[in-house]
């Protein structure tokens, strides 16, 4: 199987984040990157699924060449090559799955396995695009039924069960109230959820080995496709701050408070 | 006239969730400012019920599909048939509360439409065509103020951020249209629902949350909350863990709460749980670690062993009725 996955680079979420004065971004300075969390996910799976099925794990990542870290990162993890879409400036999420969609035909994988979300713009919908714009079937929100402590988890058993003919996943999604789950005919789109696994820490053995893996250049322009941006941010604020709140003593101060002074109880 | 289509969603037991409730606030407020007619539309297997439901909230029209194919939300299903209603009405927003099915369903149907898409939206701001849209980032420690370009714009709400629409207004027109069924590649095969008694996370007044601090062990954690009718929730640790079902998990990558009285115990306050019940009214937190971020955000705070103030705290409540 070839599955392709992707590897955002985003603010390390223990970053504290803080807007400009003139609302034109986030403070840059002292900030870490890394890949985003959900993405290391899809990495992971992607790394099982080849290790039962056979195949290979091709990463992509779009943006200037500081996502190389990123890549590098998969490839140390264990992904096979790696794809770099080279492009800075503002890109959106229609451009993003614009170019994925070429990638993905031009790499024909049988799956794209992608974040739900990254955790700075918060959208959720790069993998969605990208499963109507090929056409494709798509489960995303990829979950499992054993917990991240299971004797399945410990094994790195692939939560995404490919069907025996291999023309087909299951897929476990965590929805409202519960988790359903969907079969989609290959290739398909599937994006993960926080519970799909727990991704692999990079070894040095890996490390070392990833130095040597291949990275393919693309750009929009050779992909072929205007990524104007259809979503302009006009301006970023924090959000209004709580008022600072008290310690009290003992539950009886408590219920006191919640009953006098917040009227809750 | 512009006009704003919301998008209904029938629980699998077949009521209306009630976010839809939500979002059809959020619409309303859209349409206020854009000057635009507001619509709704629900895909059923039968949309009899719930559709009687709807054309009570003040809206325009609700336009109702029903088809065996329906049953069962399937984004690729549902996609087209959306699309295609958008389309035929010339609808310039198009939007849905931001439940699993609003997350999966709506960056599919923007993808259709060309259409850009926000996600989460909190506020609308501006009036006529120039409408933008705000919604949070980095896990809610930024709010963004968006501008969609595309002809038709796509978006889901947050649904604790509009009061719910009220039902018993002057009836609306109930339109029923043909969906075009397209073939779908992904079949549903199953949903497993976690029961309960107690109220929906995302729709309580009262929740109470129990983290690592619990050790696993939620008995107090819910005997508070049946005490106050509260809803249960957790912090992604203790989902991890498998302790309690992951969807009990408050945060930014669970549910977002906003009720009017959040009790955190056992919860350090992690900013991926903070993204998720920051915006409730009244926050208690009770923690062992007088240093816990949780303490930053709480009205109220406690620093104890919650095996020890829970039980106390549920008696005094109890005495209070």
């Amino acid at each position: 199987m070839k599955i392709l996955v992707t590897a955002k680079r985003v603010e390390d979420p223990e970053s504290k984040i803080k807007v400009k004065p003139d609302g034109s971004g986030i403070v840059q300075e002292g900030l870490k990157y890394k890949i985003n969390p959900f993405d290391e996910i899809a990495v992971e799976e992607g790394l099982r699924l080849v290790a039962k099925h056979g195949g290979e794990v091709v990463v992509v990542s779009i943006g200037g060449k500081e996502v190389q870290e990123q890549l590098r990162h998969a490839l140390a993890m264990g992904a096979h090559r790696a794809v770099w879409v080279n492009h800075t400036g503002p890109l959106d999420q229609l451009g993003i799955a614009g170019l994925l969609q070429k990638v993905a035909e031009k790499e024909k994988p049988d799956m794209v396995v992608l974040g739900k979300q990254s955790i700075d713009d918060d959208q959720n919908q790069v993998g969605q695009y990208l499963a109507e714009f090929l056409g494709w079937s798509q489960a995303t929100f990829a979950s499992k039924v054993e917990s991240l402590e299971s004797e399945q988890e410990k094994n790195k058993a692939p939560a995404l069960a490919v069907g025996a003919d291999g023309k087909s996943v299951r897929v476990v999604r965590e929805v409202d109230n519960g988790l359903a789950t969907l079969e989609c005919a290959l290739p398909a789109v599937v994006t993960t959820d926080l519970r799909l696994n727990l991704p692999r820490y990079a070894s040095l053995p890996g490390i070392m080995k990833a130095k040597s893996k291949p990275i393919e250049e693309l750009t929009p322009q050779k992909l072929g496709v205007d990524v104007a941006p259809k979503i302009q941010v006009l301006k970023m604020s924090s959000p209004p701050p709580r008022k600072a709140g008290i310690k009290v003593a003992d539950v009886a101060a408590l219920v006191d408070k919640l009953r006098n002074e917040a009227k809750v109880v | 006239m512009p006009i704003v289509l919301i998008v209904a969603e029938q629980q699998p037991d077949g009521n209306l969730r009630k976010a839809t409730l939500n979002a059809v606030t959020a619409g309303r407020t859209l349409a206020e400012k854009a000057g635009a007619e507001l619509h709704l539309v629900l895909l059923s297997k039968d949309p009899s019920k719930v559709s009687e439901e709807l054309k009570g909230l003040g809206v325009k029209a609700v336009h109702t599909a029903g088809a065996p194919e329906l049953e069962h939300y399937l984004a690729e299903v549902y996609t087209p048939v959306i699309a295609g209603l958008a389309q035929e009405l010339k609808a310039d927003y198009v939007g849905m509360a931001s439940t699993a099915m609003g997350k999966d369903l709506m960056p599919r149907v923007a993808a259709r439409l060309k259409a850009a898409m926000a996600t989460d939206v909190m506020a609308f701001n501006g009036s006529g065509a120039e409408v933008t849209f705000t919604r949070p980032m980095w896990a809610g420690n930024v709010f963004a103020e968006v501008k969609l370009t595309t002809p038709v714009k796509v978006f889901t709400v947050r649904a604790t951020e509009f009061q719910p629409a009220a039902g018993g207004q002057a009836a609306a027109e109930v339109k029923t249209f043909a969906p075009k069924i397209e073939a779908s590649k992904t079949k549903f095969v199953d949903f497993k629902e976690v029961k309960s008694a107690r109220p929906e996370l995302t729709e309580a007044r009262v929740v109470v949350s129990g983290g690592r601090g619990t050790k696993g062990d939620f008995k107090e954690i819910e005997a508070l909350a049946d005490e106050l009718g509260a809803a249960v929730g957790a912090s992604r640790a203790v989902c991890d863990a498998g302790w309690v079902p992951n969807d009990l998990q408050v945060g930014q990558t669970g549910k977002v709460v906003a009720p009017q009285l959040y009790i955190a115990a056992g919860i350090s306050g992690a900013i991926q749980h903070l993204a998720g019940m920051k915006s409730s009214k009244t926050i208690v937190a009770i923690n062992k670690d007088p240093e816990a971020p949780i303490f930053q955000v709480a009205d109220y705070g406690l620093v104890a062993d919650l095996f020890k103030v829970l039980p106390e705290l549920r008696e005094s409540l109890h005495k209070l009725k």
